[in-house]
């Protein structure tokens, strides 16, 4: 029995002459959650898709539970939940209705597949809303009840496309608590996300990728030590003075009038970072102390703006 | 590496994508798919307004006009010829909903169950033929209240009714490839007018061809929703030769063998 619940070996999606996902690997341990961390369009749903056999692949090999996701397309499709980047549930069914279905489709008797349903609105706290149609479920409900969906048939591996974006700060704690559940029960997951704190707080390993290349990965921690904990920010009058600036405080990134400097060394760097601007008699006109965010970690990594600052 | 397939104690998943997996699937899409209709009935309603209108005017504003209908009545020439535009109108369903579910992330999330793949596609179309059947019954009621006669035999009336909704079965692969190549609902239902004007318009439906200007009437002849329209009228009325229902089906079963499979490439690779 393979330990490795997920296999990514040199995948790659092109759309015509688009390049979706250029080559990623990767590798997921049973029972462990990945982190596949990008900013929009770095090629994270083209991977899901590929894994969970939605999209063929144009090369390269993608194992899932130890079925080929090319060839054994059944297989995997029975080892797997997915729960895509926008909840996949019909507005006009009930919440039950939607359940069942999915049991159905996954070839469970009517019995088991209803047997099934109420457990997981009891699972999801849907039992109130189980009746109504879907229409009338607010944001949050309606996630939990895709993440319902792809649990029907107890899963061994878990496919999430970034299961809380879109959703407020309370809903999304509430996701990541019964995520939290999952993972705690044995539960492969692959989960991608534009945040930070989110693969941060869920995933045990982090892939980040970006243009449909690997980046980085590493553990939270790995990753965190990378960026420092704060980023000075500089703001100057005028872009030479801001690439005059760069160049002083080195192993810097500069953006139009803005420089930053991760404070790898807490506040020691800051008073380093001033000296020698003053040493060069540059006087940035505002400075700022920023958390790090998945920018940061662009900038670090790829020494670019991710292009859509959004 | 075969050893690595997961136990389900509690629930047993069977492998195997038979026929009969084939077919349960299908069922279960197109209970799905029409879901609304059981659960709103009175938005029927709303599906025939439009051919209402239809009746209207053309049997009662223009109808007074037109003259020099062969051998019938001009609400016995009209009908049938409102019954195939509106299972073809019908056919918007299809491109809509699938545009819409591709919109909302379900087909992504139906490709990722080990279900038949033929069942996506089949069971929305299966949904609305089932529709149409329906609508039609409705059509044909309002028809006989607005003076509509039949002048064959109960048989071949079904007849009829069974090849506009064979027609409407066809028409609806080509809105399944519409549906699966737009990216919503609304993209949908714009694509689908252009395409549906020179089919009904410029036809025989409501007024016979000689009076058109001949490029338009050659095209009006030969086009298979005219063919139709003269098939139902050949099964209701017995006023055109029987070959019509032949080459109407011919033409159903062409469009569908054409279309169905590009509509099924289609939906596997979007
Ligand atoms: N079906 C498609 N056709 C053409 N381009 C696509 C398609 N799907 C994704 N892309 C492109 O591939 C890139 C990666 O997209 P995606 O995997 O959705 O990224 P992410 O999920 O990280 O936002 C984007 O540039 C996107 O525009
Ligand atoms: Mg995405």
């Amino acid at each position: 029995m393979s330990d490795i619940a997920i296999l990514a070996d040199d995948l790659r999606k092109t759309f015509k002459d688009v390049v979706a996902v250029d080559h990623i690997s990767l590798a997921v341990p049973r029972g462990s959650v990945l982190g596949l961390l990008g900013v929009n369009g770095a090629g994270k749903t083209t991977m899901v898709r590929m894994l969970t056999t939605v999209l063929k692949p144009t090369s390269g090999k993608g194992l899932v539970n130890g079925f080929d996701v090319m060839h054994q397309q059944q297989a995997v499709r029975r080892s797997i939940g997915l729960a895509g980047q926008f909840a996949a549930v019909d507005e006009n069914l009930t919440g039950r209705e939607n359940l069942v279905l999915v049991g159905r489709l996954n070839h469970l008797a009517k019995a088991v597949a209803r047997t099934r349903a109420a457990e997981l609105l009891d699972q999801f706290r849907l039992t109130d809303a189980a009746d109504r149609p879907v229409r009338t479920y607010s944001g949050g409900m309606r996630r939990r009840l895709d993440l319902g969906a792809a649990l029907v048939t107890h899963p061994p591996i878990l496919f999430l496309d970034e299961p809380t974006t879109g959703l407020d700060p309370s809903s999304r704690l509430d996701l990541w608590g019964v995520i939290e559940g999952l993972v705690s029960d044995g539960t492969t997951v692959l989960l991608t996300t534009q945040y930070l704190e989110e693969a941060d707080r869920l995933a045990d390993n982090i892939v980040v990728i970006d243009g449909g290349l690997v980046v980085a990965e590493g553990t939270a921690k790995q990753l965190k030590s990378r960026l420092g904990d704060t980023v000075i920010e500089f703001e100057f009058h005028s872009p030479a003075d801001a690439a005059r600036a760069a160049d002083v405080l080195g192993s810097v990134t500069s953006a139009g009038t803005i420089v930053r400097v991760v404070m790898s060394e807490g506040p020691e760097t800051l008073r380093q970072a001033l000296d020698r601007l003053s040493a060069a008699s540059l006087v940035p006109g505002h400075v700022a102390l920023r958390e790090p965010t998945l920018d940061d970690v662009f900038l670090t990594l790829t020494g670019s703006n991710s292009g859509d600052p959004s | 590496m075969s050893s690595t397939a997961p136990s389900f104690p509690a629930i047993s998943t069977k492998p195997g994508v038979g026929l009969a997996w084939a077919v349960r699937d299908t069922q279960a899409m197109m209970w799905r798919n029409l879901t609304m209709l059981r659960r709103v009935p009175q938005l029927l309603v709303f599906a025939i307004v439009q051919p209402l209108i239809f009746v209207f005017m053309f049997r009662y504003v223009f109808g007074g006009a037109i003259s020099s209908v062969p051998g019938v009545p001009y609400v016995d020439y009209l009908m049938p010829g409102i019954f195939v535009q509106t299972v073809t109108f019908g056919a918007i369903n299809t491109a809509v909903g699938l545009a819409e579910d591709k919109n909302k992330g379900l087909l992504e999330r139906l490709k990722s169950l080990p279900m038949s793949r033929s069942a996506v596609l089949g069971g929305r179309v299966l949904a609305d033929a089932t529709r149409d059947i329906v609508i039609v019954v409705l059509m044909l009621t309002i028809g006989f209240l607005v003076g509509f006669h039949t002048h064959t035999s109960v048989p071949k009336v079904i007849g009829g009714v069974a090849l506009m909704v064979l027609f409407g079965f066809a028409i609806c692969w080509i809105f399944a490839v519409i549906g699966l190549s737009v990216s919503n609902g609304e993209a949908a239902q714009a694509a689908a007018f252009p395409l549906l004007a020179p089919l009904t318009f410029a036809s025989n439906a409501f007024v016979p061809t000689k009076s058109m200007p001949h490029w338009l009437a050659y095209w009006a002849d030969r086009q298979p929703l005219s063919i139709t329209v003269r098939g139902v009228r050949a099964l209701m009325l017995g006023t055109e030769p029987t070959s019509y229902v032949w080459g109407s089906i011919i033409w159903s079963l062409a469009i569908t063998a054409v279309l169905a499979p590009i509509a099924v490439r289609r939906f596997r690779n979007s």
